[in-house]
């Protein structure tokens, strides 16, 4: 193959690995968003908190990968678990708005809170695939993100079977169109729309643990949020499978930018594509069509 | 209690209409003239800033409380109205004209910015604005031949007919005078035929539109005004610093401009000057308060952020209406003094309403 094809194939993978992250934390926003109609601000600090507390029972208190990871996302989604049913509740029937500025105003907390508790600097903790890479032909794959590829698109199987196939997701998909009817059909939808959010921040905890090793443990981690919502946005609001495909081609044509455009473009594609595409596009790739009622 | 009586059209004009609003406010004048020679010299700077940010607070109230349009990104034009001011007075424009012109500026910005409203509403709009917010830091970031990027620019000092008002207690009234034009401004605009139309467009679109109002006209109106006063604020605020670059409008002072607009309380011009006050203030408040925490937690760098988030979250959980609501309820507890009921300010139950279909 002729270099720059080689590249181009090269700069493609490492998107999708990058864009599965997106996905993975675009999924969660759009989960939350379908349950409660909130859109999610502290989903970026949930999983920056999540990298720092993976870091700590990594290198503080010696636990094996697996078992750290296992425990960040019970721990994360413990929070967010009690996040919905102490703090969120409250405002329910308050305007959107509301909703968006409380979630705000939870991400600074927990991020004076991390910073705080584990100071400015950023760190790195080892993984069992940190450094391995796999040579397909010309290809050179870090291990590290064939495991991110893998592991977003077996979170997305789960999710899929849970909400298609299981009677608790069906519950929640029922809850999601109409709350009311649900609740007048015997779903428990205050404890669904919990366990929601509790789904959604061991999901954050996950992309957390795999963003760390990619960039840094860092407080500025949270800014994958707002990648998230470009993702959400080109994809296609409030759809699963246009999160899945709007976080990987956010993470494509980043990549691509990066290496194609002039310097700097790299950092604000994303948010270029957000307000081309609700602009001109506002449906975006798989939205739901719908009209303005009255 | 007092129930307004007109006897005549000019009654109902008034902005002052009874002698304990003269009295209130001409003591709040009188306490506002004489503070720079009071106050210690840091705090007037402090004060300078605070009526700096009451105008830009005054401009993002425009367009989200009284128009119902979310702007994360009003940091924005914050900035381009203070680069713009600077390289307008470097070019040696007078100050009167370069700050008008930054106002204008940044007010055709804002019409281009404004025009995504017509098509995307609520945390969409937010959303564009956030992003558009984080484009311009970049680009002001980079644009090293025009902004001199990250190392910046200096400001040349405020001078009017030949006189330097760069010192600290004529800066102090140049930014006072400034307040109170905008707000003026404001008032009559918000309470004539425009401020009403905005406050129609935010309360039901369908009804507005229902009664001839020209809907994407006064979205696109308000988001400009919006941005015209903040690009005023912006070339305030760069003398105020004195030498811009790009970090001074990070996507922090765009979320700042929305809490001090949200705690303030939404819908009132008083309760944008209240959040801007109490927000500008809360770092200080939070400084003064640290030689009594544990020094574990004072020493550290996250402190402020989570105070701001902390705030935020009460304010939405136990006072929606902002500080303004508390303040009308505390007047009208006062105005109806024996009669209280406890229940008087009891918010009813709410149910959740969706609005993903709007």
């Amino acid at each position: 193959m002729e270099s720059h094809v080689v590249q181009l194939v090269q700069l493609c993978l490492n998107g999708i690995a990058i864009g599965a992250i997106y996905a993975l934390v675009a999924l969660g926003l759009v989960l939350i968003y379908k349950a409660t109609e909130i859109i999610n601000f502290a989903h970026g600090d949930i999983l920056m908190a999540s990298a720092f507390v993976g870091w700590g029972l990594i290198t503080i208190a010696g636990l094996p990968f697996w078992l750290a990871a296992l425990v960040t996302m019970l721990l994360a989604a413990a929070l967010s678990y009690v996040l919905e049913a102490r703090v969120l509740r409250v405002i329910v029937g308050q305007p959107q708005f509301a909703g968006a500025m409380l979630t705000l105003a939870l991400a600074f907390m927990l991020r004076g809170a991390v910073s705080m508790a584990f100071g400015p600097t950023s760190r790195t903790f080892p993984t069992p695939w940190t450094g391995q890479t796999t040579h397909l032909g010309p290809l050179v794959i870090a291990d590290l993100n064939l495991v991110i590829l893998v592991a977003a698109l077996v979170i997305t199987a789960l999710l899929f079977f849970f909400l298609r196939r299981t009677s608790v997701g069906i519950s929640v998909q029922a809850a999601s169109q109409n709350q009311l009817a649900a609740y007048l059909c015997g779903i428990p939808v205050k404890r669904l729309n919990s366990m929601v959010w509790a789904m959604a921040g061991a999901m954050a905890a996950v992309g957390g643990l795999l963003l760390a090793p990619i960039a840094l443990v860092d407080i500025g981690l949270w800014y994958v949020v707002l990648k998230a919502l470009a993702a959400l946005v080109l994809g296609g609001f409030g759809s699963i499978p246009g999160a899945i495909v709007g976080g990987l081609l956010i993470g494509i044509v980043e990549q691509l930018a990066g290496v194609y455009l002039p310097d700097g473009f790299k950092d604000v594609m994303a948010y270029l594509v957000l307000i081309g595409v609700l602009v001109l596009w506002p449906r975006g790739i798989l939205g739901e069509a719908h009209g303005r009622r009255v | 209690m007092r129930f307004p009586y007109n006897t005549s059209y000019r009654d109902a004009q008034k902005l002052l209409r009874y002698r304990a609003d003269w009295l209130a406010y001409g003591l709040l004048a009188a306490v506002l003239i004489a503070a720079p020679w009071i106050l210690p010299r840091y705090y007037v700077g402090e004060a300078t800033y605070i009526f700096i940010m009451c105008v830009a607070s005054l401009g993002l109230m425009v367009v989200t409380g009284f128009t119902g349009q979310i702007s994360f990104g009003h940091a924005a034009f914050v900035a381009i109205g203070a680069y713009t001011h600077t390289l307008l007075l470097t070019a040696g424009v007078p100050f009167i004209v370069s700050i008008i012109l930054a106002g204008v500026f940044t007010g055709l910005i804002g019409l281009l910015v404004g025009l995504p409203a017509i098509r995307v509403s609520g945390l969409h709009l937010a959303m564009v604005t956030m992003a558009f917010a984080i484009i311009v830091e970049q680009i002001v970031g980079r644009w090293k031949s025009v902004t001199g990027g990250f190392t910046g620019i200096p400001v040349p000092p405020p001078r009017i007919f030949g006189f330097d008002l760069g010192a600290q207690k004529p800066f102090y009234f140049l930014c006072l005078a400034v307040l109170l034009a905008v707000l003026a401004a404001l008032v009559n605009l918000l309470r004539g035929h425009a401020g009403r139309a905005f406050v129609g467009v935010r309360d039901s679109e369908a009804a507005a539109l229902s009664l001839g109002i020209w809907i994407a006209g006064y979205k696109v109106l308000a988001f400009s005004i919006s941005a015209g006063i903040t690009g005023i604020a912006g070339a305030l605020f760069a003398h105020h610093v004195q030498f811009v670059t790009p970090e001074g409008f990070s996507l922090l002072l765009s979320l700042e401009l929305v809490i001090m607009v949200m705690i303030g309380g939404l819908g009132s011009l008083r309760g944008a000057v209240f959040g801007a006050v109490f927000i500008s203030l809360l770092p200080t408040a939070i400084s003064a308060m640290k030689p009594f925490l544990p020094d574990r937690v004072a020493g550290q760098f996250g402190l402020e952020t989570f105070v701001f988030g902390l705030v935020l979250a009460l304010f939405i959980l136990f006072e929606p209406m902002g500080l303004n609501g508390r303040w009308l309820k505390l007047k009208s507890l006062f105005s109806a003094f024996p009669l209280y009921r406890k229940d008087t300010f009891r918010r009813g139950k709410t149910y959740m309403k969706s609005e993903r279909y709007r």
